[in-house]
């Protein structure tokens, strides 16, 4: 057999080699962690951070979109509901419930208790996607988002269409980072797991997936809460980065935003979800200084880059492909090393007969 | 006896798609459906396999009734089936496709998945290499990466099986295995039936219109026409049959 490093030549075989080096990734990750944390303690100009928090803000909610939208093939416009319900839990418990000399030592216990809470009305999407598909799944989550926003204008108690002003700062560049990371991460690991594969199988043939012993209704469960957690997160982060919402900021332009970048980024791809949410986060700041006083103008834009894409490319940049390092080596090689494993099997065999 | 189907009988709104449909399937057997289309034939492996609910009447397999449950729970039963038209996960690799349909023999909890700890890793491992060795059995193994939709037509037919192989069945349902082939492919597919049915100790059903296949390897035949058995017995016994050729071939024919 001809080695590997042979088969490619000129850039392409750099590329290949630098593929090999899959030990880079997480090296890289490290990096990235003490660099934000560099950022943060050196005090690096505040709007350029608050960008940088947005950015890590919007991969957790495209990566978890991308969960259902993409690599489940539903059609879910109630991902700013879910985030609703994680930015007021978390502002409710570090404004209200949390006294206030602990709150910075709380805020991990805060994010995930919000991200928990938002994984319980998961369930409630989770159940009627049981019966409903496609259009009318998402008619059944726009309502969900009808729902939670008009819920949160009518109770008082929380503000009602005021919000809760005056939260702390406690999203900074680091935290959002490790959170941003951890969202990846698991989500990476949920795709490559049984159920991961279920949930992809369900998108291809969901009548097929059912006889071949998946059990749909577990992985359609197990995928919604997931998403709707890490939306819950997301929300908590925004909210402690924002230090003021209202029900108006989560409205379905927000729901819209997240599609967007789900959509632009590539469906079911965890480096598309990743290359998304950040080209559009950086578009729309750009877009900021260009316009100038024709803000209202990103509206129209926005929708135009929407409608270009589902033209030209439909699936996104990353459509349903995944970058290398980001595929475990288990799955990456499986084939390959088997091959090799059956090979050396056969060989030690054919030894033993010789003797 | 292995699978026991009695007075079963499905209608779609006020059409009677399939009735008083009997069947008593014993421990190895091949036998055959046929019948012209429309007949019914693909309705009762949906009814078998949960796909549809049966209107009446009961479907147990060794003693377990099989109505009223859900496909995934049938097929960890150990029923398999293909389909008609190929239903493949299409944007998914040769080796997904199998290792999709061993999710029932796959035991971790969530958690475990999250974070790739405690048995994750064994059983994934575990499960790759029962999908290749079973590539490899049925000659797949050297387009275990390519993308399912990009093999040729032959190959995913034979992928189809594979993958119902990989649920671990007892039973398997075959809806027209030989659809789109020539009398050379259909040769190869009989010994492949004939292979399979060893190897992995199967009782088959299977649905043809292919009368060279279905008089080649079928033990035993029904035919169905308009959702009624109009005719069982032994394939010679089925070729001279009345009722057969006119369903067949239209009243009169001679």
């Amino acid at each position: 057999m001809t080695s590997k490093t042979n088969r490619f030549q000129g850039p392409r075989a750099s590329w290949e080699a630098l593929m090999a080096k899959r030990w880079l990734l997480p090296v890289i990750i490290a990096l990235g962690f003490i660099l934000s944390l560099a950022l943060h303690l050196g005090s690096f100009n505040a709007y350029y951070q608050l960008t940088l928090i947005y950015i890590c803000i919007n991969v957790i909610l495209t990566v978890s979109l991308n969960l259902v939208n993409g690599y489940m093939g539903e059609f879910s416009v109630g991902h700013a509901g879910f985030m609703a319900v994680g930015a007021y839990t978390g502002a409710l418990l570090s404004t209200r419930v949390w006294p206030v000399e602990l709150n910075p030592f709380l805020f991990p216990v805060t994010i995930i208790i919000a991200g928990l809470v938002t994984a319980l009305f998961g369930l409630i999407v989770a159940v009627p996607s049981f019966k409903t598909r496609g259009d009318y799944l998402a008619i059944v989550t726009l309502a969900f988002l009808f729902i939670v926003k008009s819920a949160i204008e009518n109770i008082e108690l929380i503000g009602g269409p005021r919000g809760i002003p005056g939260i702390y700062k406690l999203s900074n560049l680091p935290w959002s980072y490790v959170w941003m990371v951890i969202a990846l991460w698991v989500t990476r690991n949920f795709v490559y797991s049984n159920y991961g594969r279920g949930v992809l199988s369900i998108r291809e043939d969901e009548i097929a997936s059912d006889l071949m012993s998946v059990r749909t209704r577990q992985v359609k469960l197990l995928a919604f809460v997931l998403s709707a957690f890490f939306a819950g997160v997301a929300g908590a982060l925004f909210a402690h980065a924002l230090q003021f919402i209202s029900p108006r900021v989560f409205d379905i332009v927000k729901s819209t935003d997240i599609l967007i970048m789900v959509y632009l980024g590539g469906i079911g791809s965890i480096a598309g979800s990743i290359l998304g949410a950040t080209v559009f986060t950086v578009l729309l700041e750009v877009l900021r200084e260009i316009l100038g006083p024709f803000q209202t103008w990103r509206y129209v834009l926005m929708p135009l880059v929407l409608i270009f894409l589902m033209i030209y490319r439909p699936r996104g940049i990353m459509g349903l492909r995944e970058f290398r390092w980001f595929i475990p080596a288990r799955d990456l090689f499986a084939s390959q090393r088997w091959r090799s494993k059956a090979e050396a099997k056969k060989k030690e065999a054919a030894d033993a007969a010789a003797v | 006896m292995l699978l026991q189907c009695k007075n079963v009988t499905h209608y779609f709104g006020g059409l009677c798609a399939v009735s008083d449909f009997n069947l008593d399937l014993q421990q190895g057997e091949l036998i055959g459906i046929i019948g012209p289309n429309g007949a019914g034939k693909t309705t009762i492996f949906n009814l078998i396999t949960g796909v549809y609910k049966a209107t009446q009447g009961s479907i147990q397999l060794e003693g377990h009734e099989l109505v009223g449950l859900r496909s995934n729970r049938i097929t960890d039963l150990g029923i398999a089936r293909t389909f008609q038209n190929i239903r493949l996960f299409q944007e998914l690799s040769v080796l997904d496709n199998v290792r999709i349909a061993n999710y029932g023999q796959i035991h971790y909890n969530p958690m475990n998945a999250f974070f790739h700890v405690g048995r994750f890793a064994k059983e994934e491992q575990r499960t790759i290499d029962e999908a290749m060795q079973l590539l490899d059995d049925l000659k797949l193994a050297d387009v275990a990466d390519e993308t399912s939709k990009n093999l040729p037509y032959g190959q995913q037919r034979r992928l189809e099986i594979a993958r119902a192989l990989a649920t671990h069945p007892r039973l398997l349902l075959l809806d027209e295995p030989a659809a789109g082939m020539n009398p050379n492919e259909i040769m190869t597919l009989m010994d492949f039936i004939q292979w399979i049915r060893q190897e992995f100790k199967l009782t088959i059903i299977l649905i043809e219109h292919q009368m060279r296949l279905v008089m080649g390897i079928c033990e035993r035949l029904k035919v169905l026409d308009f959702g009624a058995t109009i005719a069982e017995g032994l394939p010679y016994e089925i070729q001279n049959n009345p009722k057969v050729l006119e369903a067949y071939l239209g009243e009169g024919a001679e």
